[in-house]
């Protein structure tokens, strides 16, 4: 190794040497930059579940544009639209088909007793191309009154126990004094405002709340004709409904305003945020704790070497070669114990908590900026004074 | 010839306001090429502090060095690491690397003057532990030495590239006596053979009989120069300057 690197750098590799001279000081010094690497992909999994969850529940249904009430924020929090605006946006060209979304809460008890709460998703049965992918084939089965479907992923539920609902094992129970029947299932998760989701037919969906009337819907959902720019109907779309308190957008547009609404202005989003530069902030001060005590460790030894004639940047490249190392050694066991720390979380809250390729690649490479960051200022002390000064 | 190293009117002092304090007084010298000059005084009189002025290791706060033709105060960076690889210094400490072996020690007073074929550089190294004594410990780090194995190593180091001017500062200290003595005559040697200029520091009354010249400080001031012996220090003119 050291002869490699002695080759690879064309002078002693003085940082690996120094590195491996000390094994428990190696040591201490890659558990410092695993532990910085954890906190990190610990908050950036807790956001990256966040994320995860609010795409998701864009995921049952399939729009090309989202016609909203102009108080919404997220998909499920705007008041309730009138009808009326779906029959102006059908008139409009370039718009081929509309569907009136609802969108609520209720509370479902669990096979085991407990409490859930469910999102509720009414879209009409006819509006089968409407639903989205992960709904499947029972939404025609909806078309009867008081038929749902249930999800297979809420969170606290064994997916075993709902696994085998169908029409010919339905599961029948009661949500809001109303007597459901489950015959089929939907795949989507608990998010962090529900554990689960639920889809009906808008008819059931009214009488399961009574309190909202046939004509007010959640969302519009649009489909534009074939061939047809949908960020161009939606700008036609938006000029037609000039007078109605009505956002239009593109269903993608309001996704990304979606998460951007509940990543900076909700407390979860932003706490998660903090979260990950806290992270950061502790990731670099451990790993410049590290860096600046062994530097502080070889004073005498780079004095001597910049007695003998070395330059500023020798001692650059001596810490880049230690940061380089460190990053290296320090990620490893911190990528594997997040691994860990991710199913944990997973398997407890029943988030989509996992390690992506980017994510990993991202706090790797943040990880060897963090080092030679910390490196390159550690060894600031040395820059200006005299050898002499320093033994 | 040009005298390798020019001292005029040095002064220096140590620390800022109240603590300021004067180290070095009005000292002038002029060494001759390929000579061995040697520092004496007691402790505390500056031998370490002017020996690191002259070295290029230290900032030059009043009066002038020339070092290889080349003015000290004020110079750059770049100008003083140039300088320092024509320069071989022996520490009062052997400064060794605790990671590095003797050979890597060694190697380091090599490379720092760029990429060179690596087995010549080995075999320079090895070379010169063996001249040193050392021949059966180039591989041994630094812990696994005597404190007078780890001087010889610190020796190499400073010797391995051939410098122009060696200062050394009680490179003896640690070593018995004929190793010290043996040190001595190589350096006195070099001084022959390739004109090398030695300043070196010492209370070492063995070697003062190698010397070519013996400068005596007292409280920063040069107060002995047999150079001048035949004049007692004390009654040279002194400069208004400083
Ligand atoms: N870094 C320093 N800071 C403050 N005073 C110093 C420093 N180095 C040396 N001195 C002072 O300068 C004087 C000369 O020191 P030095 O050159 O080390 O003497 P010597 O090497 O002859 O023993 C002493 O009084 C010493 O206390
Ligand atoms: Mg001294």
């Amino acid at each position: 190794m050291t002869r490699l690197l002695h080759r690879l750098l064309g002078r002693l590799p003085i940082g690996w040497l120094q590195l491996t001279h000390n094994r428990t000081r190696l040591v201490a010094a890659m558990a410092g930059v695993a532990f910085a690497n954890i906190l990190v992909f610990v908050q950036l999994g807790m956001l990256g579940a966040l994320q995860g969850t609010i795409g998701a529940t864009y995921s049952l249904v399939q729009a090309d544009i989202l016609i909203s009430s102009s108080d919404a924020n997220t998909l499920t929090d705007g008041s309730p639209l009138t009808r009326r605006v779906m029959f102006q946006a059908l008139a409009e060209p370039g718009v081929a088909a509309a569907a009136p979304l609802y969108l609520g809460q209720t509370d479902w008890t669990r096979p085991d007793g407990s409490t859930a709460t469910l999102t509720v998703y009414g879209l009409p049965p006819e509006a089968e191309s409407f639903a989205g992918p992960a709904v499947g084939s029972g939404f025609r089965q909806l078309a009867v009154a008081d038929r749902v479907l249930l999800d297979l992923r809420t969170r606290g539920v064994d997916p075993e126990s709902l696994a085998d609902v169908s029409p010919d094992h339905p599961l029948r129970f009661e949500a809001n004094g109303v007597a459901l029947t489950a015959v089929d299932t939907v795949e989507l998760g608990g998010g962090f405002s529900a554990d689960g989701a639920m889809v009906t037919s808008d008819q059931t969906f009214l009488r399961l709340f009574g309190q909202r009337l046939a004509g007010t819907p959640t969302h519009i959902l649009v489909r534009v004709a074939e061939g047809q720019d949908p960020t161009l109907v939606a700008a036609g779309l938006r000029e037609a409904l000039d007078d109605a308190p009505v956002l239009v957008r593109t269903l993608e547009e309001a996704a990304s305003a979606d998460l951007a609404y509940q990543t900076t202005q909700r407390p979860v989003g932003v706490i998660f945020g903090m979260g990950v530069l806290i992270g950061m902030l502790v990731g670099l001060v451990i790993v410049y704790q590290v860096l600046a005590t062994d530097v502080a460790d070889h004073l005498r030894e780079y004095a001597t070497f910049k007695a003998m004639g070395y330059p500023h940047r020798f001692f650059l490249s001596l810490v880049f070669e230690e940061a380089l190392i460190l990053a290296v050694l320090g990620f490893l066991p911190g990528v594997m114990l997040s691994l860990g720390i991710y199913a944990a979380m997973a398997a407890k809250t029943g988030l989509p908590v996992d390690m992506t390729a980017l994510r990993a690649a991202a706090v790797f490479a943040g990880t060897i900026l963090a080092c030679a960051l910390s490196g390159a200022i550690a060894t600031q002390r040395l820059r200006g004074a005299d050898p002499a000064e320093l033994f | 010839m040009l005298a390798p190293i020019e001292v005029r009117h040095l002064d220096h002092w140590f620390g800022a306001g109240e603590a300021r304090k004067q180290a070095i007084f009005d000292v002038s010298l002029s060494i001759e090429p390929g000579s061995l000059t040697i520092l004496m005084g007691p402790s505390g009189s500056g031998k370490t502090t002017l020996l690191t002025l002259m070295g290029c290791l230290r900032e030059v706060q009043g009066g002038s060095v020339q070092l290889l033709g080349e003015e000290l105060r004020g110079a750059s960076a770049a100008c003083q690491v140039a300088l320092r690889r024509r320069l071989g210094f022996i520490f009062q400490a052997h400064n060794l690397h605790e990671s590095l072996t003797a050979r890597q020690n060694v190697l380091m007073g090599l490379e720092v003057h760029g990429r060179g074929d690596r087995g010549r550089q080995d075999a320079a190294a090895e070379h010169i532990l063996q001249l040193l004594g050392l021949g059966h410990r180039v591989d041994y780090l630094p812990e696994n030495l005597s404190g007078g194995q780890k001087q010889r190593v610190a020796i190499a180091r400073a010797l391995v590239s051939n410098p122009e001017v060696v200062f050394a500062d009680e490179p003896t200290a640690a070593l018995d006596r004929e190793a010290g003595l043996q040190v001595v005559r190589m350096l006195k040697a070099l001084g022959r053979e390739r004109g090398t200029t030695t300043v070196m520091v010492t209370h070492d009354n063995r070697i003062l009989e190698l010397a070519d010249r013996i400068i005596t400080l007292e409280d920063g001031r040069v107060v002995t120069d047999s150079a001048e012996a035949h004049q007692p220090a004390e009654l040279l003119p002194r400069s208004a300057s400083g």
